[in-house]
């Protein structure tokens, strides 16, 4: 025996209300998406002395020294700072790309210089550079400032990804750890490196593009063909490669990992049973530079309160917390790193970086090659 | 109960469609139109790499789908009709493997396999059977234990052999639920994302991964919609089929309002049901065991420091992380709570309106799953866009989360409800009728008293679901708001042996979580099932 259809009546005002649902839900769709540039949304819930740093998932939402800079900050000027996490750094760029114009906070922290060139092209920005850089009352590097040159957003903080090596598993084999490209491709070597896939990975990309700028846009491809044979295993994300991969930290079967220059100080740092030795090592020649920028979201109703913000972060009192609470290097020269960074980290003399507005353009293109080469 | 009143139909829908068009059509459809023109569907559908992805997609689904179902409808069975010592934390260990966020099973499952089997598809269609299981084990589940089991005596009685009576009588009555199951788990492995990421080798990709992947990495928002179009597409192609299938195959039998489980009495029955329970005891342990390993171990030994250290945030002297794992504790049942109180409400109403009205119900049924079939990406982004101004200006709200949730939710609430409520004898309808009942007093007392029993799995289902929902609500910025699932995420997404374990710990702390709440509501059973009178 079957349940008997509904008489018909029934049915069609069911079918009646969606389409009244629908309808209604459409109209308000096309009126949500028409009126972006008009927006009140903002004004209406954020009003001067309150204000949102949007930023990536590394950074701490409350209870680190970084708060309580910032907390420091809204006592001093009145200002209060609500902190938004985006999502890793790509996702937070396409959201604001998304909601240029109608941001979700204020103030953004932490778009690096491989993606840059796409914020700017993607008027994230209303441009500003931290007033105490424009006045000299804080020195940063000049390199920093030219990837800036019509001051879309302030330069706060860098650091590098590097090639890592476990130094016991090294020191057991008498094997001295490579120090050049070159090296990794050496059948010595074969078999002893993990890197993370470029398509999905930051660190992974950066190390694509050092390699891109040791052998340039015709050599890199012969490169990665030697990397190949001398087989170099690919894996998806950065956890991957240094929790499961890698021999120090992950009981892998790769003694090198690509990872950042600051790793080596957070092994000691973050160590159980706590060491006074780094376990990894960095080599410097792999290197490639990440620099992050802090800028005021365009549509931002606290211009002002905004500007206030970013020249804070360039300020000494919150750049000094950037080391043990980002794992990055502070921009303001003035400001001294914490011992763990003088002995352990690596800050290479000559990092390796590209023009952002080509790393933007050829980005995909890249991937693609790097994909067809490596993977396929 | 053929004949309820429009009003009641319309009353019992209203709800449930309102909450679809608003939460998840307009937010959908906004960004699509955003991003998605003439060119970049061309753009897509040409490339080759497209196909590559769609065939990779489809392929692993399907092998994933058939070999969860064959694994899974032994425990399913047994889970349902055998009473033993256990089984409740069987049935809660199956259900944290499959909410548990895969960025932690991944690596759980990782650590178990021998390296041969490292990142290959193998390890993929592996990790979807172990995670799926549950889905079979409850919806089909659901059903079984409250099928008489007169059939299947008469069966025996009459000199069927076990098989027989397996192939012939007890298989084809939980036809509709295996299909609802099947059609769940086939969603879940073709809209596959973290254990792809972390299983598979680098360069295979579902599509939901590579729609992931443009929107995030690549900021190629356009091809990403694009993609979640096509995936869509795909999808509602097999859902209505299997909606359709469901009905076809419904057979109106006269289901147990309690549960028809009680102990094994042969020592035949008890080897096979120690055999099944112990398999499954195993394959839903070992995992959780390697979670537990892991949260002790750093490189150079053993340690404890991971739990004695977990619920203080200040590392080394000075040094604290930002990250605390009792807050994220706190924040994810709090949403929990609110998320499966929204999913259980939609569910019963869209579960009736669903069993009540036809055609129109089925197309509910229908809509009700599409959040599960849309790329998660997709639906997070255009949440953005689309509450973005007054007065839906909601993309801060706090409660936005728990509703991202429910609409995963609901699709479970609603296949473990509706498979139960089409089952329903109708000829008890017609009794009440006959004894001078009016249609809706008749509806109320012999289909509504069938609602509480799945609903109260649906609950659990849901409450999983939510603490360890790592879709859609990932991709909405957050602000003091944490949970377990993305401060896992975190803490493993960072150098430092002291972090990696507690990442470990606090992924442990999830899991038992999941497995007590699930067997909460086992236990809670009873107050419900007691209600309705034969």
């Amino acid at each position: 025996m079957r349940l008997r259809a509904t008489p018909p009546r029934g049915n069609s005002s069911l079918r009646r209300i969606g389409a009244v649902a629908t309808t209604v839900a459409l109209v308000a769709a096309a009126c949500g998406s028409d009126d972006d540039g008009a927006s009140t949304s903002t004004d209406v819930a954020a009003t001067a002395d309150s204000i949102t740093l949007v930023t990536y998932d590394s950074f701490p939402e409350s209870d680190t020294s970084l708060n309580d800079a910032l907390a420091e900050f809204s006592a001093d000027t009145g200002i209060d700072v609500e902190i938004l996490v985006a999502g890793d750094t790509g996702t937070m760029l396409s959201k604001a790309s998304l909601t240029a114009g109608n941001p979700e906070g204020d103030v953004m922290w932490g778009i690096d210089n491989t993606l840059l060139s796409r914020a700017i092209a993607d008027d994230v920005f209303e441009p500003y550079i931290a007033a105490p850089i424009a006045d000299g009352s804080v020195e940063i590097a000049q390199e920093f400032l030219d990837l800036v040159p019509n001051g879309e957003a302030t330069p706060v903080d860098y650091g590098d990804v590097c090639v890592n090596y476990d130094i016991g598993w090294f020191a057991e084999r008498d094997l001295e750890p490579p120090t050049t490209f070159a090296d990794l491709v050496d059948p010595a070597y074969a078999g002893q490196l993990v890197v993370q896939n470029p398509a999905t990975s930051s660190p992974g990309l950066a190390f694509l593009l050092a390699t891109i700028h040791e052998y340039g846009l015709e050599g890199w491809q012969d490169y990665w063909s030697q990397l190949g044979a001398n087989g170099v295993e690919v894996v998806d994300g950065w956890t991957e490669a240094y929790y499961e991969r890698f021999t120090w930290a992950g009981g892998g079967p790769t003694p090198m990992v690509v990872s950042y220059g600051s790793s080596p100080p957070a092994e000691v740092i973050f160590a159980d049973p706590p060491r006074n030795d780094a376990p990894t090592g960095v080599i410097e020649d792999t290197c490639f530079r990440q620099v992050e920028f802090a800028g005021v979201l365009r549509g931002t109703d606290a211009p002002d309160a905004s500007r206030q913000l970013v020249d804070f972060l360039v300020s000494e009192r919150f750049q000094q917390e950037l080391a043990l609470n980002l794992f990055v290097y502070p921009t303001n020269q003035a400001v001294e790193l914490p011992q763990e960074f003088i002995d352990f980290a690596v800050v290479p003399e000559t990092s390796r970086s590209l023009d952002p507005a080509v790393i933007d353009a050829e980005r995909s293109t890249w991937i693609d090659e790097w994909t067809e080469l490596v993977l396929g | 109960m053929n004949r309820l009143p429009r009003r009641l139909l319309i009353a019992l829908a209203i709800g449930p469609t309102l909450g679809l068009v608003v939460f998840y059509a307009w937010p959908f459809i906004t960004l699509v139109v955003e991003a998605v023109d003439a060119t970049v569907i061309i753009d897509t559908l040409g490339r080759a790499s497209t196909w590559e992805v769609v065939w990779f997609t489809a392929w692993q689904a399907v092998a994933s789908t058939a070999v969860t179902i064959a694994v899974g409808l032994a425990p399913a069975y047994v889970l349902a009709r055998y009473e033993f010592r256990g089984r409740t934390v069987i049935v809660g260990l199956l259900t944290a493997m499959f909410v548990l966020p895969t960025v932690v099973m991944g690596a759980a499952f990782l650590a178990m396999l021998p390296d041969s089997l490292d990142r290959t598809v193998w390890a993929v269609i592996g990790a979807h059977v172990v995670f799926n299981l549950a889905v079979v084990v409850r919806v089909v589940g659901s059903l079984w234990e409250h099928l008489p089991t007169d059939m299947e005596a008469a069966a025996a009685t009459l000199g069927a052999s076990r098989w027989k009576v397996a192939t012939r009588i007890s298989l084809p009555l939980v036809r509709p639920a295996v299909t609802a199951a099947a059609t769940i788990v086939f969603l879940f492995t073709f809209t596959s994302y973290g254990v792809i990421r972390i299983l598979a080798a680098p360069g295979t990709r579902t599509i939901e991964v590579e729609v992931w992947r443009r929107a995030t990495q690549l900021g190629d928002i356009g091809g990403a919609a694009a993609l979640a179009l096509l995936q869509l597409a795909a999808l509602i192609a097999i859902v209505s089929w299997s909606t359709i299938a469901q009905r076809r195959h419904a057979q109106a039998i006269g289901l147990l309002p309690t549960s028809a489980r009680r102990r094994p009495r042969t020592a035949g029955e008890r080897r096979f049901v120690t055999l099944v329970a112990g398999a499954a005891l195993l394959v839903a342990a070992a995992p959780l065991v390697a979670l537990v390993v892991r949260s002790f171990s750093t490189p150079t030994g053993w340690s404890t420091a991971a739990w004695t250290d977990l619920g203080q945030t200040e590392i080394r002297p000075g040094i604290r992380i930002g990250i605390d794992p009792v807050d994220a504790v706190v924040n994810s049942l709090i949403n929990a709570a609110w998320a499966t109180a929204f999913a259980v409400v939609i569910g019963a109403l869209a579960s009736l309106a669903i069993v009540g009205a036809g055609r129109a119900g089925r197309a509910l049924d229908g809509g009700l799953m599409l959040p599960l079939a849309t790329s998660a990406v997709t639906i997070g982004f255009g949440m953005l866009i689309t509450f973005d101004t007054a007065p839906v200006d909601w993309r801060a709200r706090w409660w936005l989360v728990p509703v991202g949730h429910a609409l995963i939710a609901v699709p479970f609430v609603v296949r473990t409800c509706v498979g139960v409520l089409r089952s329903v004898d109708p000829a008890m309808g017609d009794a009440a009728a006959t004894l001078g009942a009016s249609p809706v007093r008749s509806w109320r007392a012999t289909l509504v008293p069938y609602l509480w029993r799945p609903l109260a799995v649906g609950a659990a289902l849901a409450a999983a679901i939510s603490l360890g929902e790592f879709g859609a609500t990932s991709f909405l910025s957050r602000s003091g708001s944490e949970t377990m699932p993305i401060a896992i995420e975190q803490l493993l997404g960072r150098t430092g042996s002291v972090l990696q374990a507690q990442g470990f710990a606090l992924a442990t702390l999830l899991a038992a979580t999941t497995v007590i709440l699930v067997v909460i509501v086992e236990r809670l059973q009873s107050p419900f099932t007691e209600r309705p009178r034969r």
